[in-house]
């Protein structure tokens, strides 16, 4: 730790001080105590998007990796397909097409709106989780299929040999072992979906970025949010990034 | 009769006025002029990063990894709402400070800028990356040949490191054509915005975000076609690995 407290570092690290200590003084930061609690509620929205999307997206990756590395060729080129065009398109474009355009499409069936769902339908979180969902899923898929490919096929020969089935092969060789091998993936993957959590804004869901531009409408202070919610964000992405260190570490590797 | 008219019939997708072709075709234009832009400042952002970083003073090296670590923690959506307004403030600043009255910036100076910035930090990270898988003895080499840094850069480090460094400047550049897309939220008419425009006056939302996602996976597409004929031109002489 010492190498780390270089004399150069010590001057950066005051001027960085000096810096905060002007920005809080020296900038409008009134509003602070009256957003407090709208500021926690959109950080723990976020968090929940991004905890259940994620989760949702990983699960649906593990199916779309398998048929591209197994499944029969329909099922694999429509897997492929579904990752190229999720990859392909910018993720704004997809959320505006679920909201928007399903949305735009949905009241005039005379079915759904009579159906259980419709209440659901209209609000617009469960578009928002859709698109993320499936865009974590798309960019996931493509891991998976790269983990379920590398796994060395003489360990897949020997469960063979040892009489498992099909299916008992994938759930006790190559599904733990390809999981393993893409959870090092899933660190940046999980950063870049916190990264796109911000987008559910623009179709109403009220998350940390959607409270900022609230504050911002209310008080017409300009900056100071936005520093506010750059500086949550990297707060976020540190404690992500420190957690799955946890984890990757507790993860026996032979090259470790 | 409501679903015709929310599928939207074909001809409003005609370039001329009635139909809104013509504006989702500029769309795209702007889109892709904002994408070359910002990914090529951002290179030249990444080339001076990577040096930088690999060869800076100590000062210069930790006030670098504060630029790649801050960006690349924050949504891209954010860095693009900040550097937006405070770019065209600080600009409009510095010309009242030399009496200048304040100038309107130009949409599209504004989003290639702040997507070269955003591009810069990636693009550090990649050709850093790169220069650091380059055999330390051809750099030695060219320097005792009394090699400028100068001509050390373009004749020895550039042409070695590329073929590490495309398939991550590559990915970049698909991210920065779909960056462009971020711009919309803050009101500049670039393909995503034009849709949801051409959308709003029609209803037709779902006909015109699937056409609006075939011209992006188009970009997508034939980029990577692209890609990967500089990845065969940049490859060649390399063993044949796989």
């Amino acid at each position: 730790m010492t190498s780390w407290l270089k004399p150069h570092r010590i001057v950066l690290l005051l001027i960085a001080a000096g810096l905060v200590a002007l920005v809080a003084t020296s900038m409008r930061w009134y509003w602070l105590p009256n957003y407090y609690g709208a500021l926690l509620a959109g950080i723990w929205k976020t968090l929940l998007i991004l905890v259940v999307t994620s989760f949702l997206g990983f699960l649906f990756a593990v199916p779309l990796g398998l048929v591209q590395v197994t499944g029969p060729r329909p099922l694999a080129m429509l897997s492929q397909g579904f990752c190229t065009i999720i990859r392909g398109t910018p993720l704004l474009l997809q959320l505006w097409l679920l909201y928007y355009g399903l949305g735009s499409l949905f009241p005039q069936i005379p079915q759904i709106r009579d159906s259980f769902l419709w209440p659901y339908l209209r609000e617009a979180w469960p578009y928002a989780v859709l698109a993320l969902t499936l865009s974590f899923a798309g960019y996931e898929g493509e891991v998976m299929r790269g983990a379920f490919a590398g796994i060395p096929y003489g360990e897949l020969e020997a469960a063979r040999a040892y009489g498992m089935k099909p299916f008992t092969m994938l759930r006790r060789i190559w599904l733990p072992r390809a999981v393993q091998r893409a959870l090092p993936t899933l660190n940046g993957e999980v950063v870049l979906q916190l990264k796109a959590t911000p987008l559910v804004a623009t179709i109403t869901v009220i998350d940390v970025y959607a409270v900022i531009s609230k504050i911002r409408q209310d008080t017409y202070v300009i900056y100071e949010p936005l520093l506010l919610l750059s500086l949550i964000y990297l707060c976020l992405t540190g404690i992500l990034v420190v957690i799955f260190r946890y984890f990757e570490n507790r993860i026996p590797t032979l090259n470790a | 009769m409501g679903a015709p008219v929310a599928m939207g019939s074909l001809e409003l997708l005609a370039f001329s006025p009635p139909g809104w072709g013509g504006v989702l075709l500029r769309g795209l234009a702007t889109s892709l002029t904002i994408a070359f832009g910002g990914y090529s400042v951002g290179l030249l952002i990444g080339i001076g990063g990577a040096f930088g970083k690999l060869y800076g003073g100590p000062v210069l090296r930790d006030l670098l990894a504060c630029y790649t670590t801050i960006v690349r923690a924050i949504p891209e959506l954010v860095l693009i709402v900040l550097l937006y307004y405070a770019g065209s403030d600080i600009v409009n600043q510095v010309l009242a400070l030399f009496g200048s009255p304040p100038m309107d910036i130009n949409g599209l100076v504004a989003g290639i800028v702040v997507i070269g910035f955003v591009q810069g930090a990636y693009s550090t990270e990649v050709l850093r990356g790169a220069i650091k898988a380059i055999a330390p003895g051809q750099i030695e080499a060219a320097r005792s040949y009394a090699m400028g840094p100068g001509l050390l850069l373009r004749r020895i480090i550039l042409p070695i490191m590329l073929p590490h460094a495309i398939p991550g400047l590559s990915n970049l550049w698909l991210i920065a054509t779909k960056d462009t897309a971020l711009l919309a939220v803050i009101g500049f008419s670039e393909l995503t915005l034009a849709t949801r425009q051409a959308g709003g006056a029609t209803k037709a939302y779902f006909l015109f975000f699937c056409s609006a996602g075939i011209l992006y996976l188009l970009v997508t597409l034939l980029s990577t076609v692209g890609i990967r004929r500089i990845e065969r031109h940049a490859n060649r002489g390399m063993p044949d690995v796989g």
